[in-house]
């Protein structure tokens, strides 16, 4: 055997190949100048060059989220960190598994105000589950592999591995551990039998049953074991913008998305029901509105989540169950089968009635129009000309809740968005990582003129890579949710939402190598879309500038601080 | 309401930093922290005292054991314990002040540790509602400096934190 000796530059690569990375997203720089000489020439892995360390992390993103892999960055010290802060922020708050390894000035240069030194892991500290700052050669493997640990188990987070470059340099004998133990580390996974029997004992016997799903069903790879749950139980199922995939939207169950843009069956059945189950979500402000109106009606709660934080964090729940989505679901289902009382469907008749009747509000209906093309209709073109099977990534505001309200998710991991911090900018990354994860799938970027901005730069990178993205541009001239809002709530004092001076997006895309196209008849919108997503262009990335309604909203609105049965409809107005 | 929470965390560095940073970063309130290492090297114990109503405090202990360096956490409160803390007092005392100076610090059980001509150094442990009680006895204007280290509690009899 050999006991050669290896860099730490080469220690890290090696270390990322022992856990099957397929993609390092990254951008050199001084600190990690070792690192990228050991990618030229290991060659272990694919590095994307992106234009921007922000963008780095979001594509690492955009992959894990598309994929359910532990995603990859790699940023210099100093600025490259501080770069990639908002991306471990978005990622954080998502719980997306992820290691960013960042390089740091040389150990003897910490704390000297080095050209290029911060204090990354104190900078990252609270937007990270972990972060770790390497002190010797030795420690680099196992660090490695703590990072995958923490990242990838119990509720899933960012973690960050800072490398002081004169470690990188330095020589060491290479041990991959196999295993790694943390005693003050260990997620439980399996839910408690007598808790999940009390759960099933309350949902049998309800007349009024609720499942609420978020991201943790997706996160959590259960949508199989929800579909089997649900099959049996044939309750009504909505979902959080993060959950949505995670049930068919396709099944008549589903209510649609609920929360402060839900659809008003879902906002309405949530409010008044009886006993809900909340699987994998975590009460947000977005989703229940005001907790006291929520609480006004009296109901029974239970909550399955991995994270026992999240449980009676904003609302206090009568049955928790700490565990992994997935096993919690697929024992509620063995339970269920041992049960000697099973429910008797009567006994919702009613609920299911007046829930069809909420349903005949047609909340998301919307009039269409022949002069001005309608962000919706091109959202519900896009579906079509898809077959509703693209991965479809958003940034944030308007188009957002569009894309989340008429493009149904009949499977997890398709539609990805920055839902808890809510960063403007992660479409395009995200679309790149879920175009490299997929290289035969239909990738749509569904933004707006004002988010696609926050991250333009990396057209470059999908041309140099050859990523044939499909943006959709709902092109407004305004920041239409800022612009919303400061229609209803600020006396239509529009300040410094309007967006003067665009870029002709067409010369744009093109001025990098792509295919710009812009639609400003609705008449052509479909034809557009089908032009785009064609065998013609399937290696090509097109960009589709849609001049749409200055004036749309998004409805339903649950307004601030108001609760879920307090929507505003487009027909109220 | 008044809590005294224990935690055993990895001693690494930052670890603290991730306790504090916690409390400020979700609005929690800290009334004092002590943190020092264990008779294993590789253990910190901390002693934190802080209020709010249950839920935050319920809120409070999830989110330290959240934490990847914390080992485990005890809520002091959730049964018998005993809790210290040790107070150094400067006080004047020169010539007409010092029989009195003398006399309280008995009544408290303080140590005078240390003597210059116009001053004695107290050391005083107790309950902080002790040593809240000996500041009050004296006369302001006498108090030269104080330093509190904060409170320190361990459960009592069988109710241990170990790993």
């Amino acid at each position: 055997m050999s006991t050669s000796k290896l860099t730490g530059a080469e220690i890290v690569i090696h270390s990322l190949h022992k856990e099957n990375t397929e993609f390092v997203f990254g951008y050199p720089g001084g600190a990690v100048l070792n690192i990228y000489d050991a990618i030229f020439r290991l060659k272990k892995f694919k590095h994307v060059l992106v234009r921007h360390e922000q963008a780095a992390v979001h594509a690492a993103d955009g992959y894990s989220r598309s994929t359910g892999k532990v995603g990859v960055a790699l940023v210099t010290s100093g600025p490259g960190a501080t770069n990639a802060v908002t991306g471990i922020a978005t990622a954080h708050m998502d719980s997306i598994p992820m290691v960013i390894i960042s390089g740091q000035v040389p150990t003897h240069a910490i704390g000297q105000d080095a050209f290029q030194e911060c204090d990354t892991v104190g900078i990252t500290r609270p937007c990270v589950k972990h972060n770790f700052l390497i002190k010797k050669i030795e420690d680099i493997a196992p660090t490695i592999k703590k990072a995958f640990h923490i990242a990838r188990t119990g509720r899933p987070g960012p973690v960050v591995v800072d490398i002081p470059k004169d470690i990188t340099a330095e020589e060491a004998e290479f041990i991959y551990p196999e295993n790694i133990e943390l005693r003050s580390y260990n997620p439980v996974e399996k839910g408690h039998q007598g808790q999940i029997t009390k759960a099933l004992e309350l949902l049998i016997h309800a007349k009024r049953p609720m499942v609420y799903t978020g991201g943790g069903v997706v996160l959590g790879d259960a949508s199989e074991s929800l579909k089997k749950l649900m099959k049996k139980l044939e309750f009504p199922v909505t979902s959080t913008l993060m959950g949505l995939g995670g049930f068919p939207a396709s099944e008549k169950q589903f209510l649609g998305m609920l929360g402060m843009h839900g659809t008003y069956e879902a906002n309405m059945a949530m409010q008044e029901c009886d006993v809900l189950i909340a699987v994998g979500s975590r009460f947000d402000d977005r989703v229940i509105g005001n907790p006291d109106h929520f609480l006004s009606k009296p109901r029974k709660i239970i909550h399955i989540d991995i994270d026992p934080a999240s449980i009676s964090k904003r609302v206090k729940i009568d049955v928790p169950i700490v565990g992994s989505v997935k096993s919690v679901l697929e024992d509620m289902l063995i339970i269920y089968e041992s049960l000697k009382t099973t429910h008797d469907k009567n006994n919702q008749k009613e609920w299911i009635i007046q829930i069809d009747s909420w349903r005949e509000k047609k909340s998301l209906d919307f009039q269409n129009s022949k002069e001005v093309i309608k962000p919706q209709y091109v959202v519900q073109e896009l579906y079509k000309v898809t077959n509703g099977d693209a991965f479809v990534t958003s940034d944030v505001g308007q188009h957002q809740m569009w894309a989340a309200q008429y493009y149904p998710f009949d499977k997890p991991r398709r539609w990805l968005n920055s839902g808890g911090l809510g960063t403007m900018g992660v479409g395009l990354p995200y679309a790149m990582g879920a175009q490299l994860a997929h290289p035969e799938a239909q990738v749509a970027c569904v933004t707006g003129e004002a988010s696609i901005q926050m991250c333009i730069q990396e057209l470059s990178t999908c041309k140099q890579f050859h990523l044939p993205i499909k943006i959709v541009n709902l092109n407004n001239r305004y920041m239409g949710m800022v612009r919303q809002w400061q229609e209803f709530f600020y006396g239509n004092r529009y300040a410094e939402s309007y967006m003067d001076a665009l870029p002709d997006f067409v010369k744009l895309a093109e001025s990098y190598g792509h295919i710009g196209m812009q639609i400003e008849n609705p008449s052509d919108v479909t034809s557009a879309l089908q032009e785009a997503f064609s065998k013609k262009n399937k290696e090509r990335l097109v960009f589709l500038d849609f001049l749409t309604d200055q004036t749309e909203n998004v409805y339903p609105m649950i307004p601030n601080g108001k609760g879920l049965s307090q929507m505003i409809l487009a027909e109220d107005l | 309401m008044r809590r005294i929470i224990s935690l055993l965390m990895e001693n690494e560095s930052g670890a603290l930093s991730r306790v504090s940073g916690l409390f400020s970063a979700r609005g929690y309130n800290i009334e004092s922290l002590t943190v020092a290492p264990t008779e294993d090297p590789s253990l910190s114990r901390m002693t934190i005292v802080t209020y709010g109503s249950d839920e935050v405090i319920e809120q409070i202990i999830k989110q330290l054991n959240k934490l990847i360096d914390v080992v485990k956490v005890l809520d002091l409160n959730g049964g018998k314990h005993i809790e210290r803390e040790l107070m150094l007092v400067k006080v004047k005392a020169s010539h007409q002040y010092r029989e009195e100076m003398k006399r309280i610090s008995d009544i408290f059980r303080g140590r005078i540790i240390d003597v210059s001509d116009n001053t004695f150094t107290v050391e005083i442990t107790g309950s902080s509602t002790k040593l809240d009680a000996y500041i009050e006895s004296l006369d302001k204007s006498a108090i030269v400096e104080t330093v509190r280290t904060g409170s320190s509690g361990i459960g009592r009899g069988d109710r241990i934190l170990k790993i």
